[in-house]
């Protein structure tokens, strides 16, 4: 059996600003279709690494591929198949989220632009809003525009940098599921957070960045085998907070 | 990619138009304020000033749209100051387009609203008793060198734009160039300042525009003025669009 074509392929990258050594040789791969999670703390170099793959900032050294397409040689093709979603909403605040969508469209030649905004609000719950200017959304509704953004033209490759990041558990439910139902489709999702149980809710595979290398690699079962084995204790389980939450407001999580 | 390129110009004029026909109130800044000064000079200094014309108002005209443009400016320098800090910089900068469309798209937006206000104030003008001869060549030769002119200071607020790190940064730089027009021969003749003032006054690129477009707009001869006027434009135009890039490489290398 072959191995499955890879989406995403990185080899030694490094990247200074400065003095500081930002990434100090990362390796790692995609294979296409799979959702791979980067996790690590804050100022680790996730951001670095997926700015580095949209063609936003030259390494130093070291390759990176998106779609079997050099990032220094061949940007444009890179950019042909990619989405970014960044780590802030970029989304315009002054035009409706249907202008949004609709500008997108038109600036990746779509064509029927009109037809596939009102698709994607009606996919992500805004046809309500569609119609006012962003500037008026709530942090979730923003980001969800963002996502649909990204998703204008059926990008092969998605980046997501840290996709939750400030948005509260029902709106960080609804994004979850939007990115597995990506996935499912045969998109491959580069997903970076600093929630580790959204790595594990979500991510075929996860890698730790930390201190400019990846350090660990793997499935999470894999990731579960680095630690000693699991005893069978006893325990009574309290409700987290989360769950409290969410059994209150009356969550969505309890159709799926 | 680069086929899509005026396409994608298209798409980034009609964003940016929007936030201006979105934002009232910068068009309203921007021609309210030449307007008083329109006034204030008309009606208030215009009995005391000596200016050798029978008609004050067209004597104003060409510095208070100089005024406008330069004022005009100072907006299209802050919206790329928030497309640069949003990040929709960076969404349009990852994406399958023209790359240079973004840039461009605030030129001409810039371009657009600044002749709308120059429009709003010559209307103003006209209910003040500004009257003008021009024929229709005179006319186009006006509207080419206010062009130019706002193009070469468009440049000048794209720089701010992309190099500053606040609001504030990205339109004060608009101020001097606001205050040219006081030191040169858009209000008073140049003849009535003491040396040092006359001397800058006489070879700041302002007067010689404003003494183009007042002679095209009286239909008198234009001279070699013409060519200095343009030349000011041109050489500014140039080595602010060179700056501007230079800048703009630097932020996304």
């Amino acid at each position: 059996m072959q191995a499955p074509p890879l989406a995403i392929h990185i080899k030694g990258l490094h990247k200074s600003y400065g003095k500081v050594q930002v990434l100090k040789g990362v390796d790692f791969s995609v294979a296409s279709g799979s959702i791979f999670a980067l996790l690590g703390s804050n100022g680790a170099g996730k951001t670095t690494v997926v700015r580095i793959l949209s063609t936003l900032l030259k390494q130093d050294s070291g390759t990176a591929n998106v779609s079997g397409f050099d990032v220094l040689a061949q940007p444009e093709q890179v950019r042909e198949s990619i989405s970014l979603t960044g780590q802030f909403a970029a989304v315009d605040p002054i035009l409706t989220g249907r202008e949004n969508l609709i500008m997108v469209a038109k600036l990746r030649q779509v064509k029927n632009s009109g037809r596939v905004a009102h698709d994607l609000l009606q996919r992500f719950s805004l046809t309500e809003a569609g119609g006012r200017r962003v500037a008026t959304y709530s942090g979730g509704m923003r980001r969800r525009l963002d996502i649909a953004m990204s998703l204008i033209g059926d990008p092969p490759v998605i980046f997501l940098d840290e996709p939750t990041t400030g948005l509260d558990p029902e709106a960080r439910i609804e994004v979850w599921e939007e990115i597995q139902s990506l996935a499912g489709k045969g998109t491959t999702i580069l997903l970076t957070t600093q929630y580790l149980e959204e790595a594990e809710k979500l991510a075929d595979r996860i890698a730790i960045l930390h201190q400019g290398t990846i350090i660990v690699n793997g499935t999470l079962t894999e990731l579960r085998q680095l630690l000693p084995p699991a005893k069978a204790e006893l325990v009574e389980r309290q409700p987290t907070l989360e769950e409290i939450f969410l059994a209150i407001v009356g969550n969505k999580e309890a159709r799926s | 990619m680069s086929a899509h390129v005026f396409s994608n110009t298209g798409v980034m004029l009609n964003r940016s138009i929007r936030h201006v026909t979105r934002s009232m109130d910068t068009i309203i800044t921007v021609t309210i304020m030449p307007i008083a000064f329109m006034l204030l000079f008309r009606y208030v200094f215009g009995g005391a000033i000596q200016s050798n014309t029978d008609n004050y108002t067209n004597y104003l005209m060409p510095g208070i749209l100089l005024i406008a443009i330069a004022s005009g400016i100072s907006y299209t320098g802050f919206r790329l100051f928030n497309d640069m800090q949003s990040g929709i910089f960076e969404r349009f900068h990852s994406m399958p387009i023209a790359r240079s469309s973004v840039l461009w798209g605030h030129v001409l937006t810039s371009l657009v609203s600044n002749a709308i206000s120059v429009v709003v104030i010559i209307i103003v003008g006209l209910l003040m008793g500004f009257r003008s001869s021009a024929g229709v060549l005179a006319w186009l030769a006006i509207a080419g060198i206010l062009i130019l002119f706002t193009l070469a200071l468009t440049w000048v607020a794209m720089i701010a734009g992309l190099a500053a790190s606040t609001t504030d940064g990205a339109t004060a730089f608009s101020y001097p160039l606001i205050f040219l027009p006081f030191l040169s021969s858009a209000f008073v003749p140049t003849a009535t300042m003491p040396g040092p003032v006359k001397a800058f006054a006489e070879n700041q690129p302002v007067t010689s525009i404003v003494n183009t477009l007042r002679a095209l707009l009286e239909q008198q001869p234009v001279g070699n003025g013409i060519w200095t006027a343009v030349a000011w434009c041109a050489g500014i135009l140039i080595v602010a669009y060179l700056f501007a890039m230079r800048t703009y490489r630097r932020k996304i290398a």
